[in-house]
């Protein structure tokens, strides 16, 4: 009876495949991925802290990596995703206190991260730019 | 073979005491995070493009030090945990799934000691 050894194939729950997507999911799904981005991204700041403390050479290695222009970008991406995980977070911690959990409050936090976070990444490199006269 | 549920067999048991532990540590240093991610945000936007000099000894300055300390601290607390929570939604292989958690655990001390020493050299000069 080899047959009923093997591993009964039992219904699972429907999962995200079957869903339209929703704001609320989407920002699940990126705060996640936003988090695990600023895990590995640690690395960056590691990495400009210890050449910082090792001297003149390493320093302006790190600095030359970091003014690249896909230094940039990878700066860019990184703080996007540090605001954007932190009004995610900010969300939240409102939620674990049991409020803004109606529909459209929900949804409304969710846009809310979002376009927030973009609009202060924006915000901050733009004051950046302006003021030191370019990137 | 038995037929009793994983729930049935401890079921008057009582708690095991540690089951808020991961939930709440994430939390507070959730609210850490807020204002001491906000410093760094601050530091990195005047520091940026600084020349070396400039940068050790703003470092050194135990007003910008000791908040970088806190930083790292909540911060590999916080990431180790998230990372925990995601490797056991998605690994569901026993062996992988402890080996993930381990370098899970090194990674983020790694991480943390090396910051750590940087900030604790400048300071301290040598």
């Amino acid at each position: 009876m080899a047959e009923t050894k093997r591993a009964v194939e039992r219904p699972l729950s429907p999962h995200l495949g079957i869903y339209r997507p929703q704001i609320n999911m989407v920002m699940s799904i990126v705060h996640r991925i936003c988090g695990s981005a600023l895990y590995v991204g640690t690395i960056l700041l590691a990495a400009w802290l210890i050449a910082a403390a090792m001297g003149e050479r390493a320093f302006a290695m790190v600095s030359e990596i970091f003014g690249h222009p896909l230094g940039k970008l990878v700066l860019l991406g990184y703080s996007w995703a540090l605001i954007h995980h932190m009004l995610g977070g900010m969300r939240h911690l409102l939620w674990d206190t049991g409020r803004g959990l109606q529909p459209r409050t929900a949804d409304a936090l969710s846009w809310l991260t979002i376009i927030g976070s973009l609009a202060l990444t924006a915000a901050l490199w733009a004051a950046g730019i302006s003021l030191r006269g370019g990137l | 073979m038995s037929q009793r549920t994983p729930l049935g067999k401890v079921r008057g048991l009582g708690s095991a005491k540690g089951g808020t532990d991961h939930f709440w540590m994430q939390r507070v240093t959730a609210v850490a995070n807020i204002v001491l991610v906000c410093f760094l945000i601050g530091l990195v936007f005047t520091l940026a493009g600084a020349d070396h000099g400039t940068v050790k000894r703003a470092l050194a300055r135990p007003e910008i030090a000791i908040p970088l300390l806190l930083l790292v601290l909540s911060g590999i607390v916080h990431m180790r945990l998230g990372m925990q929570t995601i490797i056991e939604d998605y690994v569901h292989s026993e062996g992988r799934k402890v080996a993930a958690l381990v370098l899970n655990w090194f990674f983020t001390i790694l991480i943390g000691t090396t910051c750590a020493f940087a900030v604790l050299k400048l300071t301290f000069g040598a």
